[in-house]
């Protein structure tokens, strides 16, 4: 990697700063599935748990995490393309 | 005939309050059993016991209310199914385990093989007193490492990969120690502040971490009469050949400088954590 790439605008997105673990890992689930493979979304998620947990949860279920941005505000935005089905 | 309590003990059997009933202990390695094993106990506690089955605090089985004259019968049968009594007394007892990276997605180890090394090359060991050993396969620490006379846990050595990163800045977030920050171009690793857990190598979604295995050893626990965390005394060793060799070491010092009913921690104690250092490779 020589420099950071820019990210790909989203299609689509998601606020779980309401949600709980593991509620937010649910809601993040039923969004991905609602997409076309290759889709972008951007997930609104708190600092702590989600912002620690999460991106390895949805790597995990086989989608692409692209980035994981400070928003400034106790919030962060994760940038995901849903993988193929 | 006078009954020998010491021997029954020494091979398994629990004296119970109630007269001349004894509760079997089962040998058990990091808790794991087959179902065909299980079928065997089950019907060893219908037959020989009291219709049930005690579950031990350090993932052993336990069959209640055997009678004096069943003893041998029951051992028989339990053996015709692969099943072995367990020890008590002074030697090495049951090793316990997690499921480890053979099962639990968070494991930095294969727990089980290393278990099953351990309890063939020790279990039944005679020493000074009792000796415990556990196996947990990460940080997370389900197998509680630093309560046995010697704990293992499984870590990572970890190594950033340039080629395959995309600076997403997961592993930074992933990381409990802050020890990861991402600049414009390259990630960088304070050594000093890494603990490898291994959260950044599990949640790299480009595996730009690489993440080699290994163990980190405790040593002196306690958790009953007296409760005392176990300590390391070495770095992240990454062969389990090192882990058996140290552990070699460990039981051969408390072989030779415990005195009969003293536990290893208060012999290190005595003797010196310098001295078990000294005598493991590493550094107090």
């Amino acid at each position: 990697m020589s420099a950071k790439a820019p990210l790909p605008r989203p299609g689509a997105t998601l606020d779980i700063t309401d949600a709980v673990c593991p509620l937010t890992f649910v809601k993040a689930k039923v969004a991905l599935e609602d997409l076309e493979a290759g889709q972008v979304i951007s997930i609104r998620l708190n600092d702590g748990e989600p912002a620690q947990n999460l991106p390895r949860s949805l790597k995990d279920e086989g989608h692409a995490v692209l980035g994981l941005t400070d928003n400034g505000d106790g919030t962060f935005a994760l940038l995901v393309r849903k993988g193929p089905a | 005939m006078t009954t020998d309590y010491k021997a029954l003990k020494d091979g398994g059997f629990m004296r119970q309050i109630q007269k001349d009933r004894f509760s079997l202990r089962l040998k058990v390695v990091g808790g794991h059993l087959s179902s065909g094993q299980l079928r065997a106990v089950s019907d060893a506690a219908d037959r020989f016991g009291s219709g049930h089955v005690h579950l031990t605090s350090r993932q052993g089985l336990e069959i209640p209310f055997i009678a004096l004259a069943d003893i041998e019968a029951v051992k028989e049968y339990l053996a015709q199914h692969g099943v072995e009594a367990g020890v008590c007394g002074p030697r090495v007892r049951t090793v316990t385990a997690c499921q480890g990276a053979g099962v639990c997605p968070s494991g930095c180890i294969d727990t089980m093989a290393l278990a099953r090394r351990i309890s063939e090359r020790y279990f039944g060991r005679v020493l000074p007193h009792k000796f415990k050993f556990g196996v947990t396969g990460c940080r997370n620490n389900c197998l509680k490492a630093e309560e046995n006379d010697l704990g293992v846990k499984g870590g990572y050595a970890v190594r950033w990969l340039s080629g395959p990163c995309s600076l997403c800045g997961v592993c930074a977030k992933a990381c409990r120690e802050g020890a990861i920050s991402v600049g414009e171009r390259e990630v960088s690793l304070d050594a000093r502040k890494c603990n490898h857990c291994g959260r950044c190598v599990k949640a790299c979604p480009t595996e730009a971490w690489e993440g080699q295995s290994g163990f980190l050893v405790s040593f002196g626990g306690l958790f009953g009469n007296r409760i005392a965390q176990g300590r390391g005394l070495l770095g992240l060793l990454t062969d389990a050949e090192d882990v058996l060799r140290i552990s070699d070491a460990a039981l051969d010092f408390f072989d030779r400088h415990g005195r009969p009913g003293e536990r290893f921690r208060t012999v290190v104690e005595r003797v010196g954590w310098e001295g078990l250092a000294e005598a493991v490779g590493g550094r107090p």
